[in-house]
């Protein structure tokens, strides 16, 4: 057998001796030069931009920390930091809605896929078109200003409101999420343990405490998802703001990321700095949730689930 | 989108085929019917003019084109670009992005006749640093846009005093219309009031003084301006609930005959006409005088066109400058556009809104380009958010101007 003897010579080599460490960096190269590029690399360069005072085209002067302090000192980032709060706690809300409507389309009768669709519709369609649509409805001359003059309200503008025009908003964003929670606790209904459930009715349980103890455990995974998209949903809640009202009336409306984007890129922004050193504290924010959401999973894999 | 794709094929084509002499590349965002047209025109004849001399456009949308054009300048400058005059262009100035073009208007210059007698009243706008940077080639008024039979059924002339203006405002509220009708959803109407006022109050020198920052907002100047907006804005002469109206939607209430008057530029008109206005009961009159004996300076956006600082084809970059600067040109492409000849040897279409704008704009003594073209960005915005502001809470008067005084120590500075 003289190959044999030339075999473990062949497998002593470099390659072969870490092939089974190797491959899977190799197979996660290019997915880590794209992350790295677009991903880590912006977000240094971002943090480098907002010690700058830059305009994009004129050559950039090193300011230090003072756009941070202008930040502290500044109505409308604290009011941008409101409004954000603002978004996440209603925002919320779509959750146990989504949940309601599920459970409540969770049936099985004729045309209940229709039924359905119509349901999930609103996240099909594009976040522009249900800004538009909502703008609409609360322009004084749309839809409920006319009908509340009607019924002798006074004709009325929320999105002309300092104090309410944030929850038009939301109220328009929350539409669509909505929807999307609905989906995530429909495909959780269908993977519910009908023996835990038949187990559970016939130790009598019933009615509110059926679905306390029983269903709601098991639609644990879908709950934990419906929140985590609805937390980031309304963390970067640009896209409404941006349509319905561009942060107005007088900036009342403006969230981080808009006020981000119109500091440092829209028509009469182009501070670089600025709008660099906003989207740091957005970032700062964001991380902490996010770091506090893979210790939670780190947690719960840790257990075994 | 696909078109945004397909031009910036175009532009990075052309980066290379732009070499060859006798190409010109201009780059618009005259996208709009009106505007295209009058720029085919344009190109047409200069084409006709120059045989030696290819055009090749980039054609960007309008938004798109106010991100684009930063990219553009910088990476792959064209020949010719189109922009604002004022404060609009002194970023790109500033970074070195645009020719001088001072020898084009200078009497022993590139021109046959002589640029500055012709555009004289449009060369301060054109001005930085002593310098010219591009070329006008139109512009329009603002004022006063309002119902004629309105006016008469309360029995109202056209005013031409403050007290006049005041008194017709107070007479259309009693008749249950609102006096003036305005959408400030999109912020700059409201600096149009603003000016008016403060160029009324104060005059124009002072409106210059005060968007370069060299007047505190907290100035008794600029209180008083405010005192004259009050006697509008406390008696509830504007539209209710313009804050959440873009400019297009404050118009209905006026063709349906709810409201009686517009501060507005003259844009507008096609809206009115389209809403079934016509000029029997669509009229126009200059803002009324406040402080006697100020000379009446009028706002009047100037639209621009520039050569690029990198551009390959200078030579025929200038040569269609010169070509657009010139009253017959003019002349014919305003007529297109709907809008004024800057050059004053040109005429205008027997047009009641458009005489009166020349009429009113040759007279003026000086022209203000917009506040917000003629206060750098970042104050403009500030500004006209506190203006919207002001125009539901009055009394929030001096916190606004004590903000946006702070911001004019930091934007100035």
């Amino acid at each position: 057998m003289p190959s044999s003897t030339q075999i473990p010579y062949r497998k002593s080599s470099w390659w072969k001796l870490n092939q089974q460490r190797l491959t899977p960096w190799i197979f996660l190269f290019p997915g880590l030069v794209l992350f790295l590029v677009y991903v880590i690399w912006p977000i240094f360069n971002s943090l480098y931009i907002s010690l700058l005072q830059w305009d994009g085209l004129s050559p950039a002067i090193y300011v230090g920390f003072s756009n941070y302090i202008e930040l502290l000192d500044d109505e409308y980032f604290y009011i941008s930091l409101i409004n954000n709060i603002k978004w996440l706690i209603f925002f919320m809300l779509a959750v146990p809605i989504g949940l309601g409507l599920a459970i409540f389309l969770n049936q099985t009768i004729f045309g209940i896929r229709l039924i359905k669709s119509l349901f999930f519709f609103p996240f099909v369609i594009s976040q522009v078109v249900i800004g538009i649509i909502f703008a609409w409805f609360y322009n004084p001359r749309g839809v409920i200003g006319p009908f509340l003059e009607a019924i002798g309200l006074g004709n009325y503008a929320i999105l002309a409101d300092e104090d309410f025009a944030t929850y038009g908003i939301i109220f328009a964003g929350i539409y669509p999420q909505i929807a999307y929670c609905m989906i995530l606790y429909l495909t959780g209904l269908n993977n519910l343990n009908t023996d835990q459930i038949e187990a559970g009715r016939m130790d009598g349980a019933k009615g509110f405490s059926l679905f306390k103890n029983i269903i709601l455990p098991q639609l644990r995974p879908a709950t934990f998802l419906a929140i985590v998209v609805t937390v980031i949903g309304s963390l970067r809640s640009f896209d409404m703001v941006a349509i319905m009202t561009q942060g107005g009336p007088w900036g009342s409306t403006n969230v981080l990321a808009y006020y981000m984007f119109e500091t440092a890129l829209s028509e009469y922004g182009y501070r670089m700095g600025y709008g660099s050193a906003i989207a740091a504290v957005l970032f700062t924010i964001m991380m902490f949730y996010i770091l506090f959401f893979i210790y939670r999973m780190y947690q719960s894999e840790k257990k075994g689930l | 989108m696909r078109k945004i794709l397909a031009t910036i094929i175009a532009v990075t084509s052309l980066g290379y085929s732009s070499a060859f002499a006798g190409t010109l590349v201009i780059n618009t965002d005259l996208t709009d019917p009106a505007p295209k047209a009058a720029f085919e025109w344009a190109f047409n004849k200069f084409q006709e003019e120059n045989p030696d001399v290819t055009i090749e456009v980039n054609n960007f949308d309008h938004e798109g084109y106010k991100q684009a054009i930063r990219n553009f300048l910088t990476t792959n400058p064209p020949d010719v670009f189109n922009w604002y005059a004022g404060n609009r262009m002194l970023p790109f100035v500033r970074a070195g992005l645009v020719e001088d073009v001072s020898d084009i208007w200078s009497d022993t210059g590139w021109v046959d006749g002589n640029l500055t007698e012709g555009m004289s009243h449009a060369k301060k706008p054109m001005t930085i640093g002593g310098k010219q940077w591009g070329i006008p080639y139109t512009y329009y008024q603002w004022g006063v846009y309002y119902r004629k039979d309105l006016f008469e059924a309360n029995g109202i002339s056209v005013p031409t005093t403050w007290d006049e203006f005041v008194a017709a405002c107070a007479t259309l509220k009693a008749a249950g219309i609102t006096p003036i009708t305005i959408g400030s959803k999109y912020l700059w109407t409201t600096a149009g009031v603003f000016d008016y006022l403060n160029l009324r109050t104060n005059g124009y020198e002072f409106h210059m003084a005060l968007t370069k920052g060299e007047v505190p907002y907290t100035d008794p100047k600029v209180h008083a301006v405010f005192d004259k907006w009050d006697e509008l804005v406390k008696p509830g002469y504007f539209l209710e609930n313009h804050a959440s109206l873009a400019w297009q939607e404050a118009i209905p209430p006026m063709v349906n005959g709810e409201a009686a008057m517009y501060v507005m530029g003259n844009f507008s008109v096609a809206l009115f006409k389209e809403g079934g206005l016509t000029n029997d009961n669509l009229g126009f009159f200059q803002f009324p005088e406040i402080t006697p004996g100020i000379p009446m300076a009028e706002e009047a956006p100037t639209d621009t066109m520039h050569i690029a600082s990198g551009a390959k084809n200078k030579t025929d970059a200038k040569r269609f400058l010169i070509f657009l600067s010139r009253a017959d040109v003019q002349e014919e492409m305003n007529k297109t556009l709907g809008q004024l000849p800057v050059n004053s040897g040109s005429k205008v279409d027997p047009d009641p809104f458009l005489e009166a704008g020349l009429n009113m704009l040759n007279n003026a003594y000086a022209m203000a380009q917009f506040y917000d073209r003629d206060a750098p960005a970042e104050m403009a915005s500030e500004g006209m958010k506190g203006f919207q502001e002001y125009m539901v809470n009055p009394d929030r008067r001096d916190k606004i101007l004590e903000r946006l005084e702070k911001v004019r120590q930091r934007v100035y500075k």
